[in-house]
């Protein structure tokens, strides 16, 4: 017994020795002092240097969005340094390209801050903030869609395109031991500022809208950071054809009260799939929309209309319904929002029918 | 004075035979994480292998004196893998802190490969066939040396034959590691060539 003590005592303290041998190395060597930090040639942040821009920025409510957390694996934290960060590493080069490169973009994970630096963001991230939040309304949409409406308290209010999304913080309940972000668009009037909208749907065992269908009650608090994204409304007057299934409906709201609110007339064919009519919603919103907006139609496309029912709209998948009414896209704009699937099948629609790519718009949700 | 000459002598030649004949990775095949996903340009192939030659140098003489000094006094030989790990762990950490600081230019070709091989098999392999094989304190330095040095050279000659890959056809299926795993049994035939030189 005593043999035991004596070697898990002297196990531990030879670990401790080497952990106060780091502590005190990144006490005394791995301090960098004060640094500065310019962003956009215009805010400084005064900061301790040693550590990634990454977190840095994180701590200094900047979130650059990032997938793997910062281990260099993901390269999705890209940020345009324009001083201080030193060459380019071996880490980064398989993340940028060529034109990245001699552009300055860098990966913020693997950027340390020793110096002072200057980086460049896009302003949109300025506006990206961690946001507490009130669940004030959960409304039925279909069977396994829901609308939550979440009141914002700290900070109060928002400020996103429409057509950008969030991400909602989900925390550890009963039957998930984990703490997960889940993207979801944003489906409110940008102009109502002091509440986000999102359109859920059931995954069977997902982690996040399991929470969200079971366990979230109005009244609770919820997190969520954003906004995020580039999908949006382009600034041509072209005709547009936008096509979505299930929650993809969310962004289309959005941007539609954003085109009420600024009185664009634009041309737009709004195609919904369902599989049954029983997958449709919002039939009385969209009808509002239609009669406040010159240029807008919604095209409900059912799959499978059940027999006996008499459903008079279109049928079949979305795409057909897209072939059948349209020959010649070379002039449209494409907006989509839905399964990947979906898009897939709807990006080789469109560009059969003529339609120039870089004029296809989506956002995927795996 | 004999006695050390002749240590020295049997260090050179384990020295050799870990970087030949006795290539810790194309004999034992430890250290093939890195060995495959880090091998496709020569630049930064050399950039591990040499963060590798300096790793197992040091770690190797720091675990033979920690064994010795504190693991065979206090009869606690059989922790020694636990305590091998922590002491590659930290010495990685510690030594990826001061270059950092200290020598920016470093740290940019070897120190950001430093985190990649705290975990690699063939450190701690290294360190573990040193105390197998009862090397002295001078052959054990001259088998780190050398095991890191046949650990450069085999990811070297894999980088160079993957860039010369880059311009011929691969089978679809072989791509990346199914290619480099055929070619690093290859390279290890090749290899077996070299036994018998020391005898």
């Amino acid at each position: 017994m005593a043999a035991f003590i004596v070697t898990i005592l002297i196990i531990s303290s030879i670990s401790a020795a080497l952990a106060a041998l780091l502590v005190l190395c990144e006490k005394y060597v791995v301090n960098y002092g004060p640094c500065k930090i310019t962003v956009n040639g215009e805010k400084e942040l005064n900061i301790q240097g040693g550590k990634p821009l990454l977190t840095v920025l994180r701590d200094e409510k900047i979130f650059i969005p990032s997938a793997c957390g910062g281990r260099g694996t993901c390269g999705v934290c890209k940020v345009k340094v324009l001083d201080g960060a030193g060459p380019v590493l071996a880490t980064e080069t398989p993340f940028l390209t060529k034109e990245e490169q001699a552009d300055n973009v860098r990966l913020s994970c693997q950027v340390k801050v020793r110096n002072d630096i200057a980086i460049e963001i896009p302003d949109e991230l300025f506006n990206v903030r961690q946001y507490e939040s009130v669940c004030a309304g959960i409304e039925e949409l279909t069977y396994d869609m829901k609308r939550f409406s979440f009141e914002l308290k700290n900070p109060p209010s928002i400020k996103f395109v429409a057509g950008q999304y969030v991400q909602l913080f989900c925390p550890k309940y009963k039957g998930s031991n984990e703490e997960v972000y889940r993207a979801y668009s944003i489906a409110s009037d940008p102009n109502a500022n002091n509440r986000v909208d999102l359109i859920i749907r059931r995954v069977p065992n997902g982690i996040c809208t399991t929470w969200c269908f079971d366990h979230l009650k109005e009244g609770d608090p919820v997190k969520m950071n954003g906004p995020y994204g580039d999908f949006r409304l382009s600034q041509s007057d072209a005709p547009m054809i936008f096509i979505a299934g299930g929650s993809g409906m969310a962004p289309f709201v959005s941007i539609l009260h954003y085109m009420q609110n600024t009185h664009n007339n634009r041309k737009v064919k709004y195609f919904f799939g369902g599989n049954t009519p029983k997958d449709l919603c919002l039939d009385s919103q969209m009808k509002e929309f239609e009669e406040s907006l010159e240029g807008f139609e919604f095209v409900p496309v059912v799959a499978n209309p059940p027999e006996g029912e008499n459903w008079t709209g279109e049928t079949g998948l979305v795409t057909e319904a897209v072939q059948r009414q349209f020959k010649d896209l070379s002039g449209h704009e494409g907006y989509l929002c839905g399964s990947p699937g979906m898009i897939d099948a709807s990006i080789k629609v469109f560009t059969a029918l003529g339609m120039p790519e870089e004029k296809i718009y989506y956002d995927k949700f795996a | 004075m004999n006695n050390i000459g002749s240590e020295v002598w049997l260090a050179m030649v384990t020295c050799f035979a870990a970087v030949f004949t006795n290539n810790i990775l194309l004999t034992t095949f430890l250290g093939m994480c890195p060995f495959t996903s880090v091998s496709r340009e020569v630049k930064t192939a050399a950039g591990l292998g040499g963060a590798v030659v300096f790793v197992m140098t040091f770690t190797t003489v720091l675990n033979w004196l920690a064994y010795k000094y504190v693991l065979i006094p206090l009869e606690l030989e059989f922790f020694r893998f636990i305590l091998f790990i922590i002491i590659i762990a930290a010495f990685v950490q510690f030594v990826e802190m001061v270059i950092d600081r200290y020598s920016p230019k470093l740290y940019q070709s070897l120190g950001i490969f430093l985190p990649l091989i705290t975990v690699n098999c063939a450190i701690l392999g290294a360190s573990l066939f040193m105390v197998i094989r009862q090397y002295s304190f001078i052959v054990t330095i001259g088998y780190g040396f050398g095991s890191g040095v046949g650990w450069f050279l085999a990811i070297l000659a894999m980088a160079g034959i993957r860039q010369r890959l880059n311009e011929s056809r691969v089978p679809e299926g072989l791509r990346g590691p199914g290619i480099t795993l055929i070619i690093a049994g290859l390279m290890a035939l090749a290899f077996i060539g070299f036994t018998g030189v020391l005898n």
